[in-house]
């Protein structure tokens, strides 16, 4: 395996590099997102962005679509130097992308989010028409007229790649594309991908996932910190010398060393939960129910936009239910209490996104600590905020979840996703909670951060409260829970132990299979 | 040369501060040149807009007598802003508590022991509070947008106002002009220093100051409005009700301009008339806005939209300049306003790509 | 009722649409690109003032409606400047708008209050215009009339028969996708916001070269807040706006014939009949929650900064 700086080591020695990228810098306020990255991919190769959340991946890919612009470095395509200056360049000479987070338009149709993405005035005419023949040649079956905000995240992924398709590209960009898919769904996308690069396009495919790497791609470049650390054929290596390449050190994984104590109390039971979503596109939940008992870890699996929001407005108490009885918190009939009430009954919450919902970006910490603690922390009296409570509380969390900042009077903005997600999780722990419900406690957080959350979350639960852990990342459900549940459609599987799950039922589950897992469970 | 538009990692200290006095100080800039264009002597019109209303006693008293409905309604209105409820109707809540409170005058228009204007303040506030009350009600009930119901009934207040003063209130001694009879001295609020107009609802809206700043700085209700107003999410998730956020902005907001309302029928006009609704439920949005919606800065910027009301009334007489020119100026300001507010999150720099 | 009635009644009715329907038009076209531009009473004005200035001056209706179309334009593009390359606050810059379109509209105007002018000539057609019953009213309106459907039909075609439309849609839709595919989010928004302004300045010089006509201070007396009710009340759909608009010229009319038939209803109670209904028909509409969310373009009221 070369190191950086030694370039070009990989692929057939005589082929010109379709493109070949060198010294690429480029700075955002406060940090460093490329440092000098060196990167060259042969035409019909598929070749591996390896990288932790924050390595770079993203900010590098932005400036060969074009979206980006680097502050210095050359970008040389099929030998010539280009200055790309927007995505319609990038697309003109033949590169596409399909984004992580899908750029498609909710309210308009397939077809019209597909013309939006091509150039050319000739190829929008019979469009209609030629999405159906690529679609159907590549198996990828879609409705061109049919609006977006009705379909899958899996068939909004073909809008995209079919997009891509129809302008016949030499490079095709996939960012992170199976966070939202099952695992039936990425055997799919991998014979598609396979198809194309024998057809001759390069592929660039940017993850964090070992196995699928392994599986897929016979060239990898791995970043750390913004620089490229490595290259190396991944089907060479084993998963943990890649994962150890990515992060740069070795992690103490969490131990799971807790029995199970099958008669502790039950402190949370869910029952019959069925609510209509409030969310323009969202997913109503359909006879959800569940229970998780003292010093008990439930995880939540399943693919984004399944429910899960709902799913968390829900036992947070943002979205009210129709019976009181619905939620128990601690024996106490919570379904109609909002959130207030809740944690006065012992719940505490850790919604998904940090920004504007679990934190307020513009106040300080401080703030930030009174807006979910004002209440088990006795912050506030007789309408009046106890100021010097609220920054002692402030501070207990910074120091006890190791947040790295200036202070309580900073403001949360100003903090790293990880420092910022570490203050929220520490502060709902600090509140004692008897059941705590987490919504993708470490999305977007270094590897540092999250090994302390989920540390954190194994303590809570030996310490007797019941945790609920809403993901989409099977790997931290599978080291931290005793129990996993997956949501689908608005549904919620049984509950099995994480011993007995095999990738193969949680798949199934997650591809909506649980009319058939819920046979599976009553079976004798 | 092309400016980027950077942001900033955290809110700058000393814009949040600095940014309305540039607006001011642009806004005097552009006077000028606005002087200029119309053949006015430009330094020489800005001394008697700015500068000669203060010279006097009685101008200066005036200053404070115009600022108050000003500061009244701005408070109100900033707590509601910070909520990001858009109440924009305080000019009707505050012709709907002149009319409460005119009714309650000419109810004891034979009472002369007893201070009248005491039992105005009430009703006042209870007609605001019922015309803030409509917009709430729509929004929390029908998700109506108060930005647009609150205005439309501004200009049914307005037409309620004009019925009373044809109609049923029309003073039966007044000669057929359109306004009711002049309030007794008992629903009339005292005057508190002698040769001037400062009356009891000057004191008020220092009060209403001090009790804003007291909601806004330290109570929960305050922390909850500016949540809600920030982040509308995490408001749900601390679990603050947006419904009685709003519920609560448009009745204060309301409540307020009725008080407004009323000080300005017991004292400076003295009797209803058509030409009460000048406008200050508008000019105090601008007022929110130069206070930074913050209870201590509505105060100075009541005093600063006040003087420039003053020097348009000066500017007319003296220099023979169209009334509207107060409204231009109150409008340049805020535009200048909102324009230098992004400087507290952004920074101006020149680019400075390395090319490649 | 009689031919002559029944004709009078709906050009009238015709004259108080317009205006609506022109501001409405435009800022149909505003909101789709995910602006919300508040301050169409203060456009419409000083369309109002500029139009009957230059009109008087030159002598030319067609040179003022230019200048009124240019005047809104203008206006809207401090909105833009401010709000769209300087971040500020979509609301606030909007009242800013209105209010400094008050306040210059009637220094402007000063010097005109009371002047006559000439109402705006019918474009008559021979034989046509004299057809029985509805010669009158479909061929011997004024050129803005017409203009006003023209406008509308082009505004439909153009939203959802041209690409640039589509364009248009997709970044009112979201915008950090348009400008993930390349689209020129900032430049598409000031494009449709001077188009909003534009149309708002014609149907402020409607009023004051046909409706009225003449000049005086806050003629608009609150339509352009009643247009941007009607962007609500259309549900963002162009052809439900012409309903609304004639809907709202039909309560205008049906206010002046209440108070000619003496029931005894006071003259200011029968003109709150416009605002009320305004209020009335918002809450129809804004009711049925899903109905709004799902056609509001999403990143209405949305800043947009490129970063990161």
């Amino acid at each position: 395996m070369a190191l950086a700086g030694g370039i070009g080591s990989g692929g057939a020695p005589s082929a010109q590099p379709l493109l070949r990228l060198s010294g690429i810098v480029k700075q955002f306020p406060g940090c460093l997102a490329n440092d000098h990255v060196d990167l060259s991919i042969l035409p019909g190769e598929i070749h591996a962005l390896l990288g932790e959340n924050g390595a770079g991946k993203s900010t590098l890919v932005k400036i060969i679509y074009g979206v980006q612009k680097p502050d210095a470095g050359e970008i040389i395509w099929r030998g010539q130097a280009v200055d790309i200056n927007s995505p319609s360049h990038a697309r003109n000479l033949g590169i596409g992308m399909v984004f992580q987070h899908f750029s498609l338009f909710e309210a308009l149709t397939v077809a019209e989010n597909i013309a939006l993405g091509i150039n050319d005035k000739k190829l929008r005419k019979d469009l209609t028409a030629r999405i159906v023949e690529v679609s159907e040649a590549y198996g990828l079956p879609l409705d061109p007229n049919r609006a977006v905000h009705d379909l899958s995240v899996g068939e909004r992924q073909r809008i995209e790649i079919v997009r891509c398709l129809l302008q016949d590209p030499k490079l095709l960009i996939m960012d992170e594309p199976t966070s939202v898919l099952t695992p039936q769904e990425v055997e799919k996308l991998f014979a598609t991908l396979r198809r194309l690069a024998s057809e001759g396009c390069a592929i660039l495919y940017i993850s964090h996932k070992l196995d699928e790497i392994r599986a897929l791609c016979e060239k990898a470049t791995i970043m750390r910190l913004g620089r490229v650390v490595a290259e190396c054929d991944p089907r060479q290596e084993s998963a943990r010398h890649l994962a150890e390449l990515m992060i740069g050190a070795s992690l103490k994984a969490p131990i799971h060393g807790r029995q199970a104590d099958a008669g502790a109390a039950t402190r949370l039971v869910v029952r019959n939960l069925s609510l209509t979503s409030d969310q323009q596109f969202g997913t109503d939940l359909k006879q959800v129910g569940f229970e998780v008992r003292a010093g008990e870890i439930l995880g939540i699996g399943g693919i984004a936009g399944n429910g899960q929001n709902e799913l968390m407005a829900a036992l947070s108490g943002e979205t009210l239910s129709a019976a009181a009885d619905t939620i128990t918190l601690d024996g106490v009939a919570a379904g109609k209490m909002g959130p207030d009430g809740r944690r006065a009954s012992g719940g505490c919450f850790v919604p998904e996104e940090r920004n504007g919902h679990g934190a307020v970006r513009d106040m300080t910490l401080a703030e930030n600590a009174l807006l979910s603690g004002y209440r088990r922390r006795g912050l506030v009296q007789i309408g009046v905020i106890d100021d010097s409570r609220t920054t002692s509380f402030a501070g207990e969390v910074i120091r006890g979840f190791d947040v790295r900042t200036t202070g309580p009077k900073a403001e949360a903005r100003s903090l790293s996703g990880g420092n910022l997600q570490k203050f929220i999780v520490g502060r709902e722990i600090l509140q004692k909670p008897g059941v705590l419900v987490v919504a993708q406690p470490t999305w977007g957080v270094d590897a540092g951060a999250a090994s302390a959350i989920h540390q954190a979350l194994l303590d809570l639960a030996a310490q007797g409260a019941a945790v609920v852990i809403i993901s989409q990342d099977l790997d931290e459900i599978m080291a931290l829970a005793d129990r996993i549940a997956v949501i689908a459609g608005g549904r919620l599987s049984p509950a099995i132990p994480v011993a007995d799950a095999t990738i193969e039922t949680i798949g199934r589950l997650m591809g909506g299979g649980i009319e058939s897992g819920l046979e599976a469970a009553h079976a004798p | 040369m092309r400016l980027e538009i950077i942001p900033r990692g955290a809110r700058s200290q000393v814009w949040t501060y600095a940014s309305p006095l540039l607006a001011i100080a642009l806004t005097l800039a552009t006077t000028l040149i606005i002087f200029l264009l119309l053949g006015k002597e430009p330094l020489e019109a800005l001394r008697v807009m700015w500068i000669d209303p203060l010279l006097t006693k009685r101008g200066f008293s005036e200053l404070f007598v115009k600022a108050a409905p000003l500061i009244m309604i701005g408070v109100g209105l900033s707590l509601g802003f910070r909520a990001n409820i858009w109440n924009i109707g305080a000019e009707g809540q505050y012709v709907m508590g002149a009319i409460f409170a005119t009714g309650v005058a000419l109810y004891f228009y034979d009472v002369e022991s007893f201070p009248i204007w005491l039992l105005m303040i009430p009703a006042g506030i209870l007609g605001g509070m019922f015309w803030g009350a409509i917009p709430a009600l729509l929004k929390t009930r029908f998700n109506a947008s108060e930005i647009l119901t609150s205005l439309m009934l501004t200009y049914v207040a307005k037409l309620v106002l004009l019925y009373l003063v044809v109609g049923p209130w029309k003073d039966p001694d007044g000669y057929g002009f359109p306004q009711s009879r002049l309030l007794t001295s008992a629903a009339s609020s005292p005057h508190l220093i002698p040769g001037t107009r400062i009356h009891v609802g000057v004191v008020a809206a220092l009060i209403v100051v001090a009790i804003g700043w007291f909601l806004l700085s330290k109570s929960l209700l305050g922390f909850k409005l500016k949540v809600a107003g920030q982040a509308p999410r995490a408001a749900a998730y601390a679990g603050f009700s947006t419904k009685s956020l709003t519920w609560l902005s448009l009745l204060v907001g309301g409540g307020l301009a009725g008080l407004a309302g009323m000080f300005e029928i017991a004292g400076p006009i003295g009797q209803l008339t058509p030409a009460l609704p000048t406008g200050y439920g508008f000019t105090a949005i601008i007022v929110a806005f130069l206070g930074r919606l913050h209870p201590v800065g509505v105060l100075f910027g009541g005093l600063v939209l006040a003087l420039s009301y003053l020097g348009g009334e000066k500017a007319q007489i003296a220099l023979g300049l169209p009334a509207a020119v107060t409204m231009i100026n109150q409008g340049i300001l805020l535009f200048y306003l909102l324009a230098c507010d992004l400087l507290i999150r952004y920074r101006i720099s020149l680019p400075t790509r390395k090319v490649a | 009722m009689d031919s002559v009635v029944f004709t009078s009644v709906v050009l009238s009715i015709i004259s108080a649409s317009t205006p609506l329907l022109l501001a409405a038009t435009g800022e149909l076209v505003t909101e789709k690109s995910g602006v919300l531009n508040l301050g169409v009473e203060g456009m419409m004005l000083v369309g109002a003032v500029v139009g009957f200035a230059v009109t008087l001056t030159t002598g030319n209706a067609f040179i003022g409606i230019l200048a009124a179309a240019l005047g809104g334009a203008l206006m809207a593009l401090i909105f833009s400047v401010l709000t769209l390359t300087l971040l500020a606050n979509q609301v606030a810059t909007g009242l800013a708008l209105t209010i400094f379109g008050i306040g210059l509209a009637a220094m402007m105007g000063a010097s005109f209050v009371g002047q006559p002018v000439g109402k705006l000539p019918a474009l008559d057609l021979p034989y046509l215009t004299d057809l029985p019953l509805i010669g009158r009213i479909l061929f011997g309106q004024d050129g803005l009339v017409y203009f006003s459907f023209i406008a509308l039909g082009g505004t439909i075609w153009f939203l959802f028969h041209s690409h640039a439309g589509l364009v248009l849609r997709a970044v009112g839709d979201s915008h950090d996708a348009a400008h993930a595919i390349g689209y020129p989010v900032i430049a598409i928004r000031y494009g449709a916001t001077l188009f909003g302004g534009a149309m708002s300045g014609l149907g402020g010089a409607y009023l004051s070269l046909s409706y009225t006509p003449m000049w005086a201070e806050d003629m608009t007396a609150g339509r352009g807040w009643i247009a941007l009710a009607l962007v609500v009340f259309a549900t963002w759909r162009p052809l439900r706006l012409l309903l609304g608009a004639y809907l709202f010229g039909g309560i205008t009319i049906l206010q002046f014939h209440v108070q000619t038939l003496g029931l005894g209803i006071p003259a200011q109670m029968v003109s709150m009949l416009p605002y009320l209904a305004t209020i009335v028909v918002l809450v129809v509409i804004s009711t049925d929650r899903s109905k709004i969310r799902l056609n509001a373009p999403a990143c209405l009221g949305r800043p947009f900064h490129v970063s990161g």
